[in-house]
């Protein structure tokens, strides 16, 4: 077996050639999710939406490189929170329109990806994801030390100011459907991503390395285009983030951010399109409902990690993915 | 005052014997790791963890049952040996077959429940543990002050993985565990327990972190986050050397120790990132490593 090929779930829906009658299922899914999207705010809470759907497009980011790549990076985190950061530091002290200021730290993450997964491409299987932890430390440091980033304070009270200059976003409801466009566009583009050539190229790269290269591929430059592509997405959640939330802090670009987003996608499933939304619903809700118990959240998240790994591999959409016999 | 490129000789050995210090874990860490990842194929994530657990066991220890530090050295790493045979044999062996991926994934499962259990008992603050009395004190060298507990963890860490390498290079059990590294099937069918093998290596690895953690008990304060910092750390350490060899891991894990040292002399803002920034500087040069064979 390739040293890449990957993680067993992501077969299931491999294995499954995507029909017609997929893509009319899938497109109904989509309706489905505009639909919540529409109604959810109705019902619930506009904040924990918002955060559901920041993690949803991280993980849906991160999905992109591991279910489809089969890379496994270890340092999300560093995307993530180095964007946030930009789009505070843009935002709140140069004056930056929210959406330059998202834009700029979306832009950061992808040079930032572009450099560390330059270095990372060099090694496979879990070397790749030890430098990636590794480069993602040093993110971290830097977020530490360099004076713009606030050190251990962050960058707080960041105007959310009013998009094109015009539409103010302090209410939470035009927030709220700012990041709704964001996601579902984020969602769009990676449906599409996945299911163009290039996706089937990634497809081939990650079951069969050689054989890609065998039959022509430059294995190399999809990895790497396909690690700048998951970067820049998460850098797109990340910035969307420190603006929902007015806040960009060393949470973001710590290393337990990067298990955390593997975590969703594991609980979603590896691998599946729908997946890591269900994921980052599921880690997020689970987040804010447990969070009066302190450090049993960790406990709780890592006893989740173990029985995901050891017993429901295929993760939740995977295995409804499994019963109804359609890829997902 | 004595300087050496303007920087005073007291300072430039303190730094480096930190340095040193900070190297010996690093090796004995990666070194655990390597023998791991030589017959398992696991990149083990929880090995900060459970050098973390080693510092708690002689904590507790002493607190608890009021055995002090030699009985720790001795039984802390028994200790978490065993606890580890017992994560080997429940979790670890179901996923032998399986995508290595999902051993990091499992171990990192395993690294936030050890880590949250002990945060959730002891608070984040650190526990003291004293220095034991027959290595409290130091020796007044011409050039420097060398505290003596320092030295020891020095001279210990290097034994004990100057003894692990003769074992593994040298000893016929040594040559079983490399060949089924090689070939676990093949070896298997010589009538060789593998599996027995993978239990007790998974074992002494963990050992290994639990000994360090004793070592680095009394030096740092013992606190559950102790192992989550510098596993990131050995895992830049081990990429740099290369998991091939065993001996690479550890002349790796000393040198750049050393490196750190010195980084903290002559530009201290780059020393929480100097390893990571030699680790960019070899995957552009020498993407195996050091000492690796090319995967």
């Amino acid at each position: 077996m390739a040293d890449t090929a990957a993680i067993d779930a992501a077969p299931i829906a491999a294995a499954l050639p995507t029909s017609r009658d997929d893509k009319a299922l899938h497109r109904l899914i989509f309706v489905g999710i505009a639909v919540l999207l529409i109604v959810a705010p109705l019902i619930l809470y506009p904040v924990y939406l918002m955060k559901v759907l920041c993690f949803a497009l991280f993980a849906l980011a991160f999905n992109l490189l591991l279910g489809y790549g089969g890379l496994l990076s270890f340092g999300h985190a560093a995307y993530f929170g180095m964007a946030s950061y930009l789009c505070a530091y843009t935002a709140k002290h140069l004056g930056f329109t929210p959406e330059v200021a998202i834009l700029a730290g979306t832009a950061t993450a992808a040079l930032l990806g572009l450099v560390f997964g330059a270095l990372a491409i060099r090694r496979q299987g879990i070397y790749f994801s030890m430098i990636t932890l590794a480069l993602a430390q040093m993110a971290y440091f830097f977020a530490l030390q360099a004076k713009f980033t606030g050190g251990e304070d962050g960058i707080q009270a960041v105007p959310r100011g009013a998009l094109f200059g015009v539409i103010s976003l302090a209410d939470d409801r035009a927030m709220y459907a700012v990041v709704a466009v964001i996601f579902l566009a984020g969602m769009l583009l990676i449906y599409r991503i996945i299911h163009s050539p290039f996706g089937q190229v990634l497809k081939a790269i990650r079951d069969n390395e050689p054989r890609a290269i065998s039959l022509g591929y430059r294995a190399s430059q999809y990895k790497l285009a396909v690690f700048v592509l998951s970067a820049t997405l998460a850098g797109l959640a990340g910035s969307t983030k420190a603006i929902v939330f007015q806040l960009a802090s060393l949470t973001d670009v710590h290393w337990a951010m990067s298990g955390e987003v593997v975590l969703m996608t594991l609980v979603g499933g590896m691998g599946t399109v729908f997946g890591p939304i269900v994921g980052a619903l599921v880690i997020v809700t689970m987040e804010t409902y447990l969070a009066q118990f302190g450090a049993w959240v960790t406990i709780i998240q890592g006893c989740v990690f173990v029985l995901c790994v050891l017993l429901f591999r295929e993760g939740i959409v995977g295995l409804i993915a499994r019963m109804i016999r359609r890829p997902l | 005052m004595t300087t050496i490129f303007g920087v005073p000789t007291q300072a430039l050995f303190g730094q480096l014997l930190l340095g040193l210090i900070n190297g010996s874990f690093y090796a004995i860490l990666s070194l655990g790791l390597a023998i791991i990842f030589g017959l398992l194929n696991i990149i083990n994530f929880a090995h900060g963890a459970l050098y973390m657990m080693g510092a708690f066991v002689a904590w507790m220890l002493l607190t608890y049952v009021g055995l002090g530090y030699w009985w720790a050295l001795g039984l802390a790493p028994l200790v978490v040996g065993a606890f580890g045979i017992v994560l080997e044999q429940v979790l670890i062996a179901r996923l032998y077959k399986l995508d290595h991926l999902y051993g990091l994934l499992l171990t990192f499962g395993l690294a936030l429940i050890i880590q949250g259990l002990f945060r959730n008992q002891y608070g984040v603050s650190g526990l003291p543990y004293a220095i034991p009395a027959e290595l409290s004190g130091g020796q007044r060298l011409p050039f420097m002050f060398l505290p003596n507990y320092r030295a020891w963890v020095v001279v210990a860490s290097l034994t004990v993985c100057i003894a692990t390498w003769l074992v593994i290079e040298k000893t016929k059990l040594g040559a079983y565990l490399r060949a089924a590294t090689e070939n676990p099937t093949l070896v298997q069918a010589f009538g060789v327990n593998v599996p027995l093998f993978l239990t007790l290596t998974y074992g002494f690895g963990v050992a290994l972190a639990g000994f360090a953690g004793v070592l680095a008990a009394p030096i740092y304060s013992v606190n559950p986050n102790m192992g989550a910092d510098i596993i990131i750390v050995v895992f830049a350490v081990v990429v740099i050397g290369g998991m091939g060899s065993i001996i690479g891991s550890v002349i790796t894990g000393f040198a750049l120790g050393l490196v750190e040292g010195l980084t903290k002399v002559f530009y201290p803002e780059a020393s929480a990132t100097v390893i990571f920034v030699i680790m960019v500087l070899v995957l552009l040069v020498k993407p195996a490593g050091l000492f690796g064979r090319t995967a």
